[in-house]
């Protein structure tokens, strides 16, 4: 199968301090992969690395059949990314920012006007494409963000906790565009703190202190800590933790 | 290239949209304009003078005349003697006196060279220069005036003395300096805000994992910044040559050239200030404390830097808009040529290197 991400041993040490310690998994293509963790477990500076945003310490990785080392500009073009902090300009309109943010991705204007036609359309955000993007309501904008990241048609889509302070419901949506954009062969890496969102997952990590300590199906992770939900599973393994969160 | 132009396009909605950044850029260097422009122009009105009279002729009464109908002066009459006039300056009864000589028109007429006497007491060195600058363009008009209709041009040396304070040591004018501040402010704070602002919404990480580039992300938060400074300079030059009358003697185009290498300079540091700071507060408070409180103690326009201690004259050179200050001074209030300052034009380029290389290696780094 083809793998959209691989990491073998990839380390990120500041000073002393190991934040990422050799971790190694793959991320098969079109995947929705879950990448847990307790707060300061590692799995922001993972992710940093992956994206091209800082160099490993030590170790290999690839994404999207790219080096992170050597050629973080063209994981740059075949990656979309969405952070936990809310990340479209408020003061531009929803057509502005879609416009704007395919824009620095380079599409062509023709290409560019179709993708914010049917975006806004998909979205149903018809009425409020000409309105500020601080007038939406947190859900609209979140699902806004999400399909302005994935505007340029990345092979990978990197979702830091991307639901977070948002109702279920909107989650459910949130979830729905999710699994949109991997039927559209997207492959999907997200951070979430939420525990029905990881029985949402093909795959899921659990990272432990700087180390992938489980990885498996949610069914599969169930079986093998013997518990009936993805919280124990979360519970067991982020209660033998040494670090304190952030 | 044209990635470029729509982040320079968003960068200007982003301006024209909030009303804050709008007041700094535009509000801020009319309102300081005007507050400096008339906390002196209001010292001049009427200003009283004292003229001393020993000639009683005709080129003489019609100085006098001339002075008297504008609204700048009062003129009062006396005949005083050396000692009695030293006596009222002290008093701070008089501001400046003006004496003609014996025999003024005669020589005039005869010698085609006269001289009058000007005295201003300069312990207020603002004032007394202004009333002496305008002193001496009336007799220098009333000089053109009857040149136009006599064969020989005649010259009226006007002899200006500054009391207590001879050299006019930090008499100077107040619009390079509120150049130098308004430039300072709008190229440190509102750069440096943009992008602290971009850290603290998010933006910043979803630009940086965009195939857009770094250096790119930083030149083009700066074309914006640099094109609206340039604009309210021209909007700060308008205010001082028509509202202020302060007029531009040099070369525009130095001006211009000097002027967008101290913007160069203040969007440098704009952007160390960001590098280091990831709060909208934190970095107007260190733009505002590092940059501004500097300009103007260290510039010298508001207090005389001769006056302040050695430790404080040596810090002063460390500050660009001193040297940027000197510059405009030179260029637009005495017309003077690149000749004259290109010494504190290459100053202020090593400063702008400096401050450019060191900026861009701290935005590299933060980057890792």
């Amino acid at each position: 199968m083809e793998k959209a991400i691989i990491c073998k041993d990839l380390t990120k040490q500041f000073g002393d301090f190991a934040a990422v310690n050799k971790i190694s998994f793959d991320v098969n293509a079109g995947e929705i992969f879950g990448f847990l963790g307790a707060n300061g477990a590692g799995k922001t500076t993972a992710m940093r690395m992956l994206c091209g945003l800082s160099y490993p310490t030590s170790g290999e990785a690839t994404v999207a059949g790219f080096n992170v080392y050597k050629q973080q500009d063209h994981i740059k073009r075949n990656i979309g990314y969405m952070s936990q902090k809310f990340s479209l300009y408020e003061s531009l309109t929803v057509q502005e920012n879609i416009r704007f943010f395919g824009g620095i991705y380079g599409l062509s204007d023709k290409a560019l006007k179709d993708k914010s036609n049917s975006l806004i359309e998909r979205l149903g955000l018809q009425a409020e494409a000409k309105k500020r993007v601080s007038e939406l309501p947190l859900g609209w904008k979140q699902k806004l963000a999400f399909s302005v990241a994935i505007i340029h048609q990345p092979k990978i889509v990197f979702l830091d906790e991307p639901t977070g302070g948002v109702d279920p419901i909107t989650r459910r949506q949130f979830w729905d565009l999710i699994y949109e954009a991997a039927d559209d062969g997207i492959t999907i890496f997200v951070t979430t703190h939420y525990m029905d969102e990881a029985e949402y997952c093909n795959r899921i990590s659990i990272m432990v202190d700087g180390r992938v300590e489980a990885l498996d199906t949610p069914t599969n992770l169930k079986h093998q800590y013997k518990v009936e939900t993805m919280d124990e599973v979360f519970y067991q393994l982020a209660r033998a933790a040494k670090r304190s969160g952030e | 290239m044209k990635q470029f132009l729509v982040f320079v396009k968003k960068e200007f909605y982003h301006v024209f949209r909030d009303r804050r950044t709008l007041l700094i850029l535009f509000g801020l260097p009319i309102m300081q304009i005007l507050l400096f422009g008339f906390a002196l122009t209001n010292e001049m009105k009427n200003a009283k003078v004292v003229v001393v009279d020993y000639a009683h002729d005709i080129a003489s009464q019609q100085i006098i005349t001339k002075i008297e109908a504008s609204s700048y002066f009062s003129i009062e009459k006396a005949v005083m003697s050396y000692e009695d006039m030293h006596k009222a300056f002290k008093q701070g009864k008089i501001k400046c006196a003006i004496i003609f000589p014996p025999n003024f028109n005669e020589d005039l007429t005869h010698a085609q060279k006269a001289s009058v006497q000007v005295i201003a007491d300069a312990s207020d060195p603002n004032t007394a220069k202004t009333i002496a600058n305008y002193l001496t363009a009336y007799i220098g008009d009333y000089q053109q005036s009857i040149n136009a209709t006599m064969q020989l041009p005649m010259v009226i040396q006007p002899e200006v003395r500054m009391l207590y304070n001879p050299d006019l040591n930090g008499s100077m004018n107040f619009i390079p300096g509120v150049i130098a501040l308004v430039l300072m402010i709008i190229c440190v704070t509102l750069t440096s805000v943009s992008i602290v602002k971009e850290k603290e919404m998010g933006t910043m990480e979803i630009l940086l994992v965009s195939p857009f580039k770094p250096i790119y992300v930083i030149l083009s938060k700066a074309v914006p910044y640099l094109a609206l400074s340039l604009i309210n300079l021209v909007v700060i030059l308008l205010l001082s040559v028509f509202v202020m009358n302060v007029p531009i003697r040099g070369n525009v185009f130095l001006l211009f050239a000097e002027c967008t290498l101290f913007v160069i300079s203040a969007l440098s540091f704009g952007l160390l200030v960001s590098s280091f700071t990831n709060s909208q507060q934190a970095a107007m408070l260190i733009s505002m404390m590092g940059m501004m409180l500097p300009t103007i103690l260290f510039t010298g326009f508001i207090f005389p830097l001769e006056n302040m201690p050695l430790p404080l004259q040596v810090i002063s050179n460390i500050i660009p808009s001193k040297w940027f200050y000197i510059i405009v001074k030179a260029v637009m209030l005495k017309g003077l040529g690149f000749g004259t300052v290109w010494k504190e034009t290459c100053i202020l380029l090593g400063m702008t290197a400096v401050l450019l290389t060191i900026s861009l290696k701290k935005f590299k780094i933060r980057l890792q």
